[in-house]
């Protein structure tokens, strides 16, 4: 077993006698119970599931303990999201922790199994952690820390009006008694939960662990080397596994020659594996079983298959371009937006502009490539899998393999990145398929180039823009057809644009449409889904029409926000605050940039956060970039949770968003992806990586979350300084750099 | 410690892991990156790419930072191999482990082993490195979640310089 086992809750359930207070208005579950060894244990569900189990409150197998205190005073919270390096397991617990009022060096934290009826909903995807727990989380905090209190008034025969706490202990305040939580704990068990939405919670200038900045708690593991990643897990008699799909998208094996196969050094068992055509579930494929995965991984070089490759054999980037190109002379087949009437407006402006615009497929290229420990057993399977999104696999499971969910237990392993690559989770289905036929536990781990040919990519995309300006440089007429992929009027995963797309509601005459492209090949949220290829798109065109317009596109930008006012979502208050901000920071307007260097600006509005950049950059000899420097200015509401990881979110979100321009492209021909490695698909390194410069504006709004929104504006940032750099337009990613040659 | 067999072609190898002498009964075309991660369980050592692109398996041979995942068996000799694991153990390793702890670089902490292992051969031989030379020896470890900003402010914080950035010059 690895080591890692010790960082997981054991789910040992409450076992004392229980006392639950529901709380019909904010939906959710507070339980209260003696913890196993003695201890209070605090029980608490998220919305969206009381529903399911509302007849079953009285079963304390149903609930789960967040927050345990021993009679020795260690405090055990458990984090109940997957880690993928966005700092959930040190942050959440932060919020219990701080309304708690213990100390954070006393806190351990364990990590949940998967188990949606106890935890509610688990996954790491939309930055939405923040939003969904800011407040349930605290209230859990301050729920136990009312309790102690009551335990303690009781211990004293006093108010407990009387009381308050410090520090792990509640204190009589006239008499300046005071009571250790582990002293407290038992008898704390066995009082009733107060009411959740009652709970008074702590006035933020008094906040003690929010707002401070904790280093990841498993970091020292981390540069110690320590067995902490999916692909770290061992369990006893595990064997490992390959598995060999088709090159083609979708395509099934028709035979292969096994027998060599399985004659091979270390190759215990080789099968074929007849999936299905749903992407994201079982896919056709050979697995090779066996000791030794690198033996393994030799083996394959002998492996012939006979692939029955499908329809998506003909599909290729090329061809999409060219069907891209005539899709863009007729009318979309779809109408996203419409205001006013775009092609008289168009036909009245004093200047008019068209572009067409594209993007490439990406993959999420996560370093720590595909894997997942199974163990079928006994019509059961055990899971330890890196995964973004635990439940959705027992799903997937649990239907491919006839199971019930009750029948999988999932350990959700700290990811080596995620990106959206593990909201999917084929490897899971794929890892629990091949346990069950090997008869033993596998350990399946994909190579890198398995990685890179069989990922749900970032869908590529075109738009064919047209924009309309009158005399003073007003933007009058707007509109994109959006050429995308998808079938039947409904859009591929993450290949979709809503109405609200910026400029949308902001110019009088607007046409936003799309037409689709079969496509065979899988698509799925990459970090930002939609948005870090919209933003490109539309904050590079609006930068044309701001130099059309001879404008500052900063100011141009503020002024096409217009009043402070709510659109929708969007707040343009907002937006002008964090431009204004960015404005300020990079100095805009007031530097002067050397010949060969520019500075760009954007602005997006993603996952609830407000962001705008700038970037310097410089086009040397030969078109060589150098992105000199990135300053950011989020919007993220009330609270930076902590500031430390919300720094290192902030600056990886944009130095992603820079490697993806600089280097990231996904092709296809023959319905196979061309990229392999490292070596064609170019991840951002140490000497490409500029100095990046955050900043938040504080508001009185709800905070939210930092996983995504600083990547989309940087793209077009960084296009838009390339362009005052040089006068080139970027309009195709990646950046060419033969275009500055 | 008795010798690890593998199946298949197997050659008894004595190598110099950490301080010990270690035996391990390997393909000689195994790489380093597997006789330590699958024969020996030590699983600091991290599989990236399969191909020398990403560094997440970078190891010491002789003090000199080495990609495992291309490096054979029989390629190693008697070399003195320093992995994670024995980071600790030397001043150059903890402190670049403290400093990156300080500075909490770590996001999914996936390549930092690797990220670790370069920065201290680097800082071994080179105890002052200018932001230039920090470029040259870390570009060959790919960071997906891009901590670079911290992982250079950690390393110049292990050599006791001010972490300042020196190319920016826009402040």
């Amino acid at each position: 077993m690895m080591r890692a086992k010790d960082t997981l809750a054991s789910g040992a359930a409450a076992s004392g006698k229980e006392a639950a207070a529901k709380d019909e208005s904010r939906r959710a579950f507070l339980r209260a119970g003696v913890a196993v060894g003695g201890g209070l244990l605090l029980d608490f569900s998220l919305p969206g599931v009381l529903n399911a189990r509302a007849n079953a409150s009285s079963s304390p197998s149903t609930l789960n303990a967040l927050v345990q205190i021993a009679n020795d005073g260690a405090v055990t919270i458990i984090s109940k999201n997957p880690e993928i390096g966005q700092g959930i397991k040190t942050m959440l617990p932060m919020l219990i922790a701080e309304e708690l009022d213990v100390d954070w060096a006393d806190v351990h934290i364990e990590q949940a199994l998967s188990d949606p009826a106890k935890y509610g909903v688990q996954f790491a995807g939309g930055s939405r952690a923040t939003p969904l727990n800011w407040e349930a989380l605290r209230r859990v905090g301050a729920a136990g820390r009312q309790m102690l209190m009551s335990a303690a008034a009781m211990s004293w025969s006093v108010p407990v009006s009387e009381c308050e706490t410090a520090s792990g202990k509640v204190v009589h305040v006239p008499t300046k008694r005071s009571l250790s939580y582990g002293r407290l704990a038992s008898r704390a068990a066995t009082l009733p939960a107060p009411d959740l939405a009652q709970v008074p919670l702590k006035d933020p200038k008094n906040f003690k662990i929010i707002g401070k900045s904790h280093p990841g708690i498993d970091s020292p593991r981390v540069v110690a080397g320590e067995p902490l990643f999916g692909i770290d897990v061992s369990v006893p008699g595990m064997l490992q596994a390959v598995f060999v799909k088709s090159p083609v998208f979708g395509g099934t094996v028709r035979g292969a020659n096994l027998d060599v196969i399985k004659s091979q050094p270390g190759v215990r068992d080789a099968f074929i594996v007849g999936g299905g055509p749903v992407f994201n579930g079982l896919a056709g494929g050979v697995a090779i079983v066996g000791t030794n995965w690198w033996l393994l991984d030799k083996a394959r070089e002998s492996l012939e298959v006979t692939w029955d490759e499908g329809a998506t054999a003909s599909q290729s980037t090329e061809g999409f371009a060219k069907q891209a190109d005539a899709l863009s002379s007729q009318a979309p087949a779809t109408k996203v937006a419409s205001d006013g009437d775009v092609a008289s407006a168009l036909g009245s402006s004093v200047r008019t502009l068209q572009a067409a615009y594209s993007y490439p497929f990406l993959s999420h290229a996560t370093l720590e490539p595909q894997n997942c420990t199974a163990h079928f057993h006994d019509g059961k399977v055990e899971i330890w899998a890196p995964t973004q999104n635990p439940d959705s696999g027992r799903k997937i499971v649990a239907k491919t393999l006839g199971l019930n969910d009750a029948d999988i237990t999932i350990h959700m392993i700290r990811c080596g990145g995620g990106f959206g690559r593990r909201l999917m989770n084929d490897y899971m289905v794929e890892a629990a398929w091949i346990s069950k036929q090997a008869g033993a536990p596998v350990k399946l781990l994909w190579n890198r180039q398995d990685d890179m040919q069989h990922d749900f990519y970032r869908p590529a995309g075109f738009h064919f823009f047209k924009a309309g300006l009158d005399a003073g440089g007003k933007l009058q007429a707007f509109s994109d057809h959006f050429v995308s992929f998808g079938e039947n009027g409904k859009a591929a995963p993450s290949a979709d644009m809503n109405a609200a797309e910026f400029p949308a509601k902001f110019v009088p005459h607007l046409e936003l449409g799309i037409s689709l492209m079969p496509l065979g090949v899988p698509t799925g949220p990459l970090r930002a889904p939609g948005s870090n290829a919209l933003a490109f798109v539309f904050q590079s065109f609006i930068d044309e029409i701001a130099h059309a317009a001879a404008a500052d596109p900063l100011q141009y930008r503020i002024d096409l926000l217009g009043e402070r006012r709510q659109v929708g979502a969007f707040d343009t208050g907002r937006m002008i605050d964090v431009l204004a901000l960015v404005r300020e920071k990079s100095g805009w307007g007031k530097r002067t940039p050397p010949k060969g260097s520019g500075m760009g600006v954007a602005f997006y509005y993603s996952h609830l956060g407000y962001f705008a950049e700038v970037v310097h950059a410089t086009v040397g000899a030969g078109g060589k970039i150098t992105v000199d420097k990135v300053w950011v200015a989020g919007g993220v509401g009330s609270q930076i949770i902590n500031p430390t990881g919300a720094e290192n979110q902030v600056q990886g979100a944009a130095l992603d968003g820079i490697g993806e321009a600089l280097g990231q492209a996904i092709t296809l021909k023959n319905g196979r992806v061309v990229q392999s490695n490292f070596n064609d698909f170019l991840l951002l390194r140490m000497n490409q990586a500029p100095p990046v410069e955050v900043h938040f504006l504080k508001t009185e709004h709800p905070p939210t979350g930092l996983g995504e929104p600083a990547l989309p504006p940087v793209i077009p940032a960084l296009c838009n300084a390339l362009f005052a750099a040089t006068g080139v337009r970027i309009r195709s990613l990646p950046i060419d750099p033969k275009l500055f040659a | 410690m008795p010798a690890v067999k593998l199946e298949g072609l197997a050659v008894r190898y004595t190598i110099q892991i950490n301080g010990k002498a270690r035996e391990v009964d390997a393909d000689p075309q195994m790489p380093l990156l597997w006789v330590l991660r699958d024969l020996l369980d030590m699983k600091g050592t991290k599989f990236g790419c399969g191909r020398s692109f990403c560094g997440a398996c970078t190891v010491h041979l002789n003090g000199a930072p080495t990609r495992s995942c291309v490096t054979p068996v029989s390629a190693v000799g008697s070399a003195s191999i320093t992995t994670i694991e024995a980071m600790a153990g030397t001043p150059t390793g903890r402190a670049v482990q403290r400093a990156w702890l300080a500075l909490d670089v770590v996001q999914c902490g996936y390549c930092q082993a690797g990220q670790i292992m370069s920065a201290s051969a680097l800082l071994a031989k080179n105890p002052k490195p200018s932001d230039t030379d920090i470029d040259k020896a870390m570009s060959g470890n790919i960071c997906r979640c891009a901590t670079y900003t911290r992982i250079r402010a950690a390393i110049k914080q292990a050599a006791g310089m001010p972490s300042a950035d020196s190319r920016d010059t826009l402040v």
